[in-house]
C-alpha cells in the first residue's frame, strides 16, 4: 500500500471516526455496534481504497460502509428487536438507495454524542473517557495508559458508562433551551479537563502528555465549528491554543519545569497564537463575557507579549478581576495576587496573598507558598522567603514542580 | 420508562419549624402537579426507621430484627414512581421535589429484561 492511501486513512480516521460512530448511534441506538462497525468501516477502507482509489467524500463512504456492516448484523440476528432497528435504519435512506455513494450527505451529528457522553448523570471519570473513546477515536489501551490506569480498569469504565446511558434512560440528543447552558458549560469543563490532564501530569514524573492536549484541541475545535453561537466554546478553543503554543519552552531538557518569563519566546508556536488570536476575536464579537473568554484574554496577554517585561500585567490583574466576579475561587485570587505584584509592586502582591492566607481557603495548596516565596524574594526578604519556599516544597506533588522549588529555594538560601 | 425516586433525608438533621410546616402542602402539590402531568404513577410517605422490621431467611430459619437493613444516616422517607421519557425529564421532576431542597433524592430506573 502506499504511503499516501495510509496516510489518507489516518486523516479520515482522525476527521471522521466521531462522525461515523455518532451517526451510527443515531441510527442503532447501539453504541457498541456503532463502535464495532465504525471499526469495520475503516478495516475495509485500508483494504479498498488502494484498489479503488480514495472516495471523494471519504466520511460518506465510511458511513455507508459502517451503516451496511450494521445492518448485515441486524439481519442476522433476527430478533424482534433486531428487526425494529433495522427497519429505522433502512427508513430514512430509501429514497436514497441506489445514489452514488460520495454524494449522498451525512448531517454530523456529534454534537448529539457530545452531550450524551458528558452527561452529568455519568460519573467525571466516565465521561472522559467516553469522550475519547466515541467522539475522539482513541483505543481503551490508549486511554488506559494517559490516565495511568490498567486496560481492563479502562475498558470496565467504559462498558459500565455504556450500560447507564442504555439503562437509565440517558437521551441521544443536544439538550432543549432550558437545559443547554449548564449542559454546555458541563461539555466545555470535561474538554478542559481532558486538555489539563495532558498539559500538567497531577502526579508522577512526566510534566507534558501532548497526545491528550492534541486531542482536547481536536475536539474544541470541532466543538466550536458545531456550535457557532456559542462564544464559550470559541473560547475554550483559543484558552487551550494559546497554553498548547508555549509547549516547547515549558520544560527545559533536563526536564525541569521553566517559568513564563523565563521561556525561549522564540520557541511558541506563532501559528496557534495567531489562531488562538483570530478565534477569540471572532467569540468575543458575539458578545457576553464568560469565564472562558475571560481566561483566554488573559492567556492571550502573555503569548503575545514580545518579552517577558512586555506583559501588560494591569490588563491581567483587571481580567483576573472580572474572572473573580463571574466565578469566585480563592485560586483565582491568587493569580489577581500575583499580576497586582507585577503591575503595582510586590508590596502590593503580598498584601493581597496574606489576606488570602488569613482566610485559610488555599491551605494545602503549594502555589500559595511559592507565590508568598517570589513575592519575599523580590523585596530582598530571602530568609522568609527560603522559609516560604521550603513550605510549598511540602506541598507540591509534580516532581518537576518540586524541582523547580529546590532551585529557587537554593538561591534563596545563598542571598542570606 | 419509569423510575423509583426514593426520597431520602437525614433523620439526625431534624428541619426547622418553618421548613417542617411547608414541607407536607408542598409535597402535595409536587403530587398534585405530576399527577396531573401523567407523570406520577404512584407514592408515599414511609414511617420513620424506629418503625422498620428487617426479615431475612437463613438456612430455612426466619430471622428478625428491629431496625433498618443498614445503619446510614440517610433513611428513606418516601418513595414515588414516575413515568418519564428518559432521564432528563426523570432529573427535572425529582428536582422539583420538596424533599430535593434539604434531603436527596435517589433516581433508579426499573429493572429492564
Amino acid at each position: 500500500m502506499t504511503a499516501d492511501i495510509q496516510a489518507a486513512v489516518a486523516d479520515a480516521f482522525r476527521a471522521e471516526w466521531g462522525k461515523v460512530v455518532a451517526t451510527l448511534i443515531g441510527m442503532t441506538g447501539d453504541w457498541d455496534l456503532a463502535e464495532e462497525c465504525a471499526q469495520e468501516a475503516f478495516a475495509q477502507a485500508l483494504k479498498a481504497w488502494p484498489r479503488d482509489g480514495i472516495p471523494r467524500r471519504p466520511g460518506a463512504w465510511l458511513t455507508t460502509v459502517a451503516r451496511n456492516r450494521a445492518l448485515d448484523r441486524l439481519r442476522r440476528g433476527a430478533s424482534e428487536a433486531a428487526k425494529l432497528q433495522q427497519a429505522a435504519i433502512l427508513t430514512p435512506h430509501e429514497n436514497t438507495a441506489g445514489s452514488d455513494v460520495d454524494g449522498e450527505d451525512i448531517p454530523d451529528e456529534r454534537l448529539r454524542l457530545i452531550f450524551t457522553c458528558c452527561h452529568p448523570a455519568l460519573s467525571l471519570e466516565a465521561r472522559v473517557a467516553l469522550t475519547l473513546r466515541t467522539l475522539a477515536g482513541l483505543t481503551t489501551a490508549e486511554i488506559a495508559r494517559a490516565f495511568l490506569t490498567a486496560e481492563q480498569t479502562m475498558a470496565k469504565r467504559l462498558v459500565r458508562a455504556k450500560q447507564k446511558i442504555r439503562n437509565a434512560g440517558i437521551p441521544y440528543r443536544v439538550p432543549p433551551a432550558h437545559l443547554l447552558p449548564e449542559r454546555t458549560a458541563g461539555v466545555l469543563a470535561v474538554l478542559y479537563l481532558l486538555f489539563n490532564e495532558g498539559y500538567t501530569a497531577t502526579t508522577g514524573t512526566q510534566l507534558l502528555r501532548l497526545d491528550l492536549c492534541a486531542e482536547a484541541i481536536r475536539l474544541a475545535r470541532a466543538l466550536a465549528g458545531l456550535m457557532p453561537d456559542e462564544p464559550e466554546a470559541a473560547a475554550l478553543l483559543a484558552l487551550m491554543l494559546f497554553h498548547h503554543s508555549r509547549r516547547a519552552s515549558r520544560v527545559n531538557e533536563a526536564g525541569n519545569l521553566v517559568t513564563l518569563e523565563e521561556q525561549d519566546r522564540s520557541l511558541w508556536d506563532r501559528a496557534e497564537i495567531a489562531e488562538g488570536v483570530s478565534v477569540l476575536e471572532s467569540a468575543a464579537r458575539r458578545g457576553l463575557r464568560g469565564p472562558y473568554l475571560v481566561q483566554a484574554a488573559i492567556a492571550q496577554c502573555h503569548a503575545t507579549a514580545a518579552a517577558a517585561a512586555d506583559t501588560d500585567w494591569a490588563l491581567i490583574a483587571d481580567l483576573y478581576g472580572s474572572l473573580a466576579a463571574l466565578v469566585p475561587s480563592p485560586v483565582i485570587d491568587l493569580n489577581r495576587a500575583v499580576a497586582v505584584g507585577m503591575a503595582d509592586g510586590p508590596t502590593a502582591g503580598l498584601e493581597l496573598v496574606d489576606r488570602l492566607a488569613a482566610s485559610g481557603k488555599l491551605a494545602g495548596y503549594y502555589l500559595l507558598p511559592a507565590t508568598r516565596a517570589d513575592l519575599l524574594r523580590r523585596l530582598g526578604r530571602h530568609a522568609q522567603s527560603a522559609a516560604s519556599y521550603r513550605e510549598a516544597l511540602d506541598l507540591a506533588v509534580n516532581d518537576a514542580e518540586r524541582r523547580y522549588l529546590e532551585r529557587r529555594l537554593a538561591d534563596a538560601a545563598q542571598q542570606r | 420508562m419509569k423510575y423509583m425516586m426514593l426520597i431520602c433525608a437525614d433523620e439526625s438533621v431534624v428541619p426547622s419549624a418553618a421548613e417542617q410546616a411547608e414541607v407536607p402542602a408542598a409535597t402535595e402539590a409536587w403530587v398534585n402537579e405530576m399527577d396531573a402531568n401523567g407523570v406520577h404513577l404512584m407514592g408515599n410517605q414511609l414511617q420513620p426507621v424506629q418503625d422498620a422490621t428487617t426479615v431475612r431467611v437463613r438456612d430455612g430459619e426466619v430471622l428478625v430484627a428491629d431496625g433498618p437493613f443498614a445503619e446510614t444516616k440517610e433513611q428513606i422517607a418516601g418513595f414515588d414512581v414516575i413515568d418519564c421519557s428518559d432521564l432528563d425529564q426523570a432529573i427535572e421532576v425529582a428536582a422539583r421535589h420538596p424533599v430535593a431542597r434539604y434531603g436527596s433524592i435517589e433516581v433508579r430506573p426499573f429493572w429492564q429484561p
